[in-house]
């Protein structure tokens, strides 16, 4: 399906990126304010779809060649794995730990394993919503 | 000692490699590998053997669900350590056997993953201590079972086979869970051991527990009137049934009598059932065994009758619990002596006569005894292993079964010696009867050899020229034959480091030192040796004159077999079930909903009105602003809209509007997070709405009946109206606290500040977690629906 | 206003059930859709409405809303997104194979 809609596309170029960055914003942000790794895939998905729509699956498939799949398949992985991960050190299933460092850009910032999970969630979202909508727009 | 639990787990592990080796190592090989298993566990045993002889035991215990006392707990004792070496001692040689007897074409992957799930299931039987444990792999029996004796399953006779075993053995088993829990509430423990101290005979449930355990151990043992299934088991392949079908599975029912012996035994009605069924089947197995003209349908008989006689034995030995110390204990213990004997002997001149008969089955291309004759110089290895089962388990000399038959025939005439329990019509019939079943026990053994291996040799109905298997395949027979012979010289070998250990599991509040005197072929001219000598005589003679009297076999009503009786109410039962299920399943999604919906309205509405639960209070009502209003005006219009749009595209907006008016809804309820994911959300799923629907047809008038839309338009109101009341009463009377307090912590504890971000990544993780999960699974089953297609001769081969 | 959403979640309760009764696929799929948002609205207001401030800390109030059915629907739109994107995909596919979305016809396809 090729779509020749040039204002769709100079439009959707410039507004992706300010998607992703306020996807990146949010996913980050999500530990002290409205955010988190749902949010954050969400809204990454949504700027992925919104590509999908502007320009041809093709093209885009050929720019970021990922197999959504398989980022679905990470994130889930990644969220079970942070899980497991503390069965190792002999605490409760899913525990997680946090502290606080002086960063040299950032100053004081906390850091939690949370942010691990958060990002196995991001992508597990990504990855299904993308591969949904793929799946179904492909099959014509 | 923990390796027990390992042995359990090993063969698992090994049928969970099988599939990984299956694609790396070419097929022929496999077998090879799984080999290496039994073998090693067979050794691993073995080395217990003098310790466990000292009357040692191992015990070790990892818990598994505690909050119900049930632990993974092995024993290894006497008795367990015997069936521990059947299971790896007849599993090696039946591997090893199966190798050659299956070719390579065969899926061999699925035949020894099922094969080693079986030895696993059956150890954990014999090892686990808990009751629940051991009920789990005694069902795990079943299972492989099942799958082993439809592994040929395009055959119509495998799967009637299959089902049958399963559904046999399965009702057993579930009648066994029963007892357990019967036994389980008398003694508050679930453990064997405890159980054994713990028993009172007096409770009520005493005999409820018996008669449900017995029939458990009846059903998985094929005794009268539960045989019926075992012929039909032997469509599996050759090296199950003398595995599954003769050695183990089948022992798994005696073993249990033996196991359950400590906690039952003491009671009368334990002795006479147990020896009466026992010998019962005894009879009707070997009278059966000589009409059969297929072999392996013979040897399932003679394997029926065996095991009678096994039961008899350790139900007529049972009554040594309820003795003094004093002589008569003594004859009663030599009975259990003598069960065990005779379970071991049996596995092997039964394990060598089934090998035997799939040499034949390959060799001859039949089973059937009217085709075969005069194989003896075609196959003389076959033909002397034959003669040395099958004279063993005629009870001749020097077979290891003589000396566990005339050990038999003592018990039964002690027992007519005895006025045991006071009832003394077992004077003559114990007797009786295992003298006659003797005789048929005789005369099918003599059919098995000389029908197969003399007479005149007929070419013309064989499909090819029988020749004598490949060395590989009789090794394991002859190993067999070799023990046949071996114990009849050495028995006192077995006698003290194995049946001796395993009697005092068996018997354990007796001291059995010296009790019972060391196994000796001659005894003198007692009753039990001229009971032989009339077998022998009177046996040989039936033989010889078998034309004349193979009439009598016609007096047995045709149609009034147990076997019919089993269709039959197999066939009612699914009549009856499938009239009720199309009662009520139509096949149309409204009527499901329908019921789901009656029953909540019924349920959750019956029980605000009888119970009164509902109280309104409307007090704590937070004010309401002009905005909100008509915000929630909107959002009931366009839900009151969806039904009555005429296009989807009206609908689908409809809805749209109703997924951005709840994301207003959420930022003025204070929850941002949820405002934005709502956002996304709706989007992205509109999108979604209108991709499908650019491919699905226009939106057609629903021309239902005005009484269907009536109905439908009440059920929907009453569902609403009591979702209504039941929301209303709950805000009316606070039952408790709201925990909510706990998660504003939220900093100190999980070290965020965005409350509900850290319910969702760390104080309820799990949830988030297993969400991902399902959000995963929901999008492989988009992706498959989608790819997965049948195409149209897919759809074609499918029909046929 | 608690007892205003509590209405309108029986309204649209209503809707959805009546929705489900329906022959049309795609009225049923809605029907779940506009269940989930009554779910939501019922979790919420269960929870107590506009009991305080938006719940992250750090700011000047101290009372805050009930965090947690929040968090608890925030799970379910997830979910729900997944479970209508396979409903649609299933209605599809169904659509593609039989030409029809009316559940009346559907009805014993399979022995065909």
């Amino acid at each position: 399906m090729k779509i020749n809609d040039v204002i769709l596309q100079t439009v959707t170029k410039i507004v992706v990126f300010i998607i992703l960055t306020m996807a990146v914003y949010l996913f980050i942000s999500g530990h002290n304010s409205p955010g988190g790794g749902f949010i954050g895939g969400l809204v990454l998905a949504s700027a992925l779809v919104l590509l999908f729509l502007a320009f041809d699956t093709e093209t885009i498939m050929k720019r970021i060649p990922l197999d959504f799949k398989m980022v679905a398949a990470v994130g889930a992985f990644i969220a079970v794995a942070t899980g497991a991960a503390s069965l190792f050190l002999d605490i409760p299933f899913l525990s997680h730990a946090y502290s606080y460092f002086n960063l040299p850009v950032f100053g004081k910032t906390g850091l939690a394993t949370v942010t691990i999970f958060e990002l196995g969630v991001a992508l597990g979202v990504v990855g299904v919503v993308v591969t949904i909508i793929l799946s179904i727009s492909e099959d014509v | 000692m923990l390796s027990v639990n390992l042995a359990i787990i090993i063969p698992f592990l090994a049928a969970a490699l099988v599939p990984l080796l299956y694609t790396k190592i070419s097929r022929k090989h496999i077998g090879w590998f799984v080999l290496i298993v039994p073998v090693t566990l067979f050794v691993t045993l073995a080395r217990y053997i003098p310790s466990v002889a000292q009357g040692e035991t191992y015990f070790s215990s990892v818990a598994w669900i505690p909050s119900y006392g049930i632990h993974f707990t092995t024993y290894l004792d006497g008795l367990s350590m015997i069936f521990g070496l059947l299971i790896t001692g007849i599993g090696s040689l039946v591997i090893l056997y199966s190798i050659y007897y299956l070719s390579a074409e065969e899926s061999l992957g699925h035949f020894y993953i099922y094969l080693l799930l079986f030895m696993g299931a059956m150890l954990g039987v014999v090892f686990s201590d808990n009751l629940m444990v051991f009920y789990a792999f005694w069902e795990l029996t079943s299972i492989s079972s099942f799958l082993l004796i439809a592994f040929w399953y395009h055959r119509k006779r495998s799967r009637y086979g299959a089902k049958k075993a399963l559904l046999t053995t399965v009702v057993g088993g579930i009648a066994m869970l029963t007892s357990f829990i019967m036994i389980y509430v008398m003694t508050g423990t679930m453990s064997i051991r405890e159980i054994i101290a713990a028993i009172d005979p007096n409770h009520m449930l005493f005999i409820p527990a018996m008669l449900l355990l017995l029939l458990g151990a009846f059903t998985k043992s094929a005794q009268f009137p539960f045989h019926i299934w075992l012929p039909d088991a032997m469509e599996a392949p050759t090296p199950v049934s003398a595995y599954l079908h003769s050695a183990t599975m089948v022992k798994a029912g005696i073993y249990l009598v033996a196991r359950f012996t400590p906690i039952f035994g003491s009671h009368e009605a334990w002795f006479w059932l147990v020896s009466s069924v026992g010998l019962i089947t005894l009879f009707w197995g070997s009278f059966n065994a000589v009409r059969q003209t297929d072999l392996k349908a013979l040897l399932a008989y003679s394997t029926i009758s065996q095991l009678g006689l096994v039961m008899s034995l350790f139900g007529i030995g049972s009554a040594a619990l309820s003795m003094g110390a004093g002589e008569e204990t003594v004859i009663y213990a030599q009975a259990t002596f003598a069960a065990l004997f005779h379970l071991v002997n049996h596995s092997t001149f039964k394990g060598a006569l089934f090998m035997v008969i799939g040499i034949v089955n390959h060799g001859a291309g039949t089973r059937d005894i009217r085709r075969l004759g005069g194989l003896m110089s075609l196959m003389p290895i076959s033909f002397t292993i034959a003669l040395i089962g099958s004279f063993s388990m005629a009870g001749l000399p020097p077979f290891n079964g003589f000396l566990s038959k005339e050990m038999f025939f003592e018990a039964v005439v002690s027992v007519s010696q005895s006025g045991i329990f006071s009832l003394h019509i077992s004077k003559v019939l114990f007797p009786a009867i295992a003298w006659i079943a003797s005789v048929f026990t005789f005369i099918y053994c003599m059919i098995i050899v000389f029908k197969t291996f003399l007479g005149p040799y007929q070419p013309e109905k064989l499909d090819h020229e029988a020749h004598e298997a490949p060395a590989g395949m009789l090794v394991s027979p002859i190993i067999l034959a070799i023990l046949v012979v071996g114990i009849f010289f050495f028995p006192n070998v077995l006698g003290d480091y194995l049946l001796r250990p395993a009697m005092a599991s068996i018997l354990p509040s007796l001291q059995l030192e010296g009790m019972v005197g060391p196994i000796s072929a001659w005894h003198g001219i007692n009753p039990a040796f001229l009971m032989t000598v009339g077998v022998i005589i009177i046996g040989t003679l039936l033989y010889l004159s078998i034309r004349r009297w193979k009439r009598i076999y016609s007096l047995l009503p045709e149609k009034w077999t147990l076997d019919n009786l089993y269709n039959n109410s197999l066939i009612q039962m699914e009549r009856i079930s499938n009239r009720i299920t199309s009662f009520y399943m139509t096949g149309y999604l409204r009527s499901y909903s329908i019921y789901i919906f009656l029953f909540f309205i019924a349920a959750v509405g019956g029980t605000l009105l009888f119970t009164g639960a509902y109280t309104f209070d409307l007090s704590g009502d937070a004010p309401i602003s002009l905005y909100e209003i008509v915000l929630v005006l909107i959002m009931m219009a366009a839900g009151l809209a969806i039904p009555l749009a005429k296009t989807r595209v009206n609908a689908i907006l409809l809805n749209g509007a109703l997924g951005y008016s709840m994301a207003l809804f959420f930022v003025v309820f204070r929850a941002p997070d949820l405002a934005l994911t709502q956002l996304v959300v709706e989007t992205v799923s509109t999108a979604l709405f209108l991709l499908c629907f650019y491919y699905l047809p226009e939106w057609k008038k629903e021309n239902s009946p005005r009484r269907t839309k009536r109905n439908n338009l009440i059920i929907s109101i009453a569902v609403g109206a009591i979702f209504v009341l039941v929301a209303l009463s709950v805000r009316g009377g606070k039952l408790f606290e709201t925990i909510s307090g706990y998660f504003e912590d939220a900093y100190e504890l999980a070290g965020g500040k965005n409350i509900v971000n850290a319910i969702l990544g760390d104080f309820r993780a799990f949830d988030t977690m297993l969400e991902v999960i399902v959000l995963f699974i929901g999008g492989l089953g988009v992706y498959t629906l989608i790819k997965l297609k049948t195409t149209k001769e897919e759809r074609n081969l499918e029909d046929q | 206003m608690e007892t205003l959403i509590i209405i309108l979640t029986g309204v649209l309760v209503s809707v959805a059930t009546y929705l489900f009764l329906s022959r049309n696929v795609i009225r049923i799929i809605l029907g779940t859709a506009v269940l989930t948002h009554a779910g939501h609205l019922l979790i919420m207001t269960m929870g107590g409405l506009k009991t305080g401030g938006v719940p992250v800390l750090g700011e000047e109030t101290t009372t805050f809303t009930d965090a947690l059915p929040q968090a608890l629907i925030l799970t379910s739109i997830v979910i729900s997104f997944a479970v209508t994107a396979f409903l649609l995909v299933l209605a599809y596919r169904l659509y593609q194979e039989s030409r029809s979305d009316n559940l009346y016809e559907l009805r014993g396809m399979l022995n065909e």
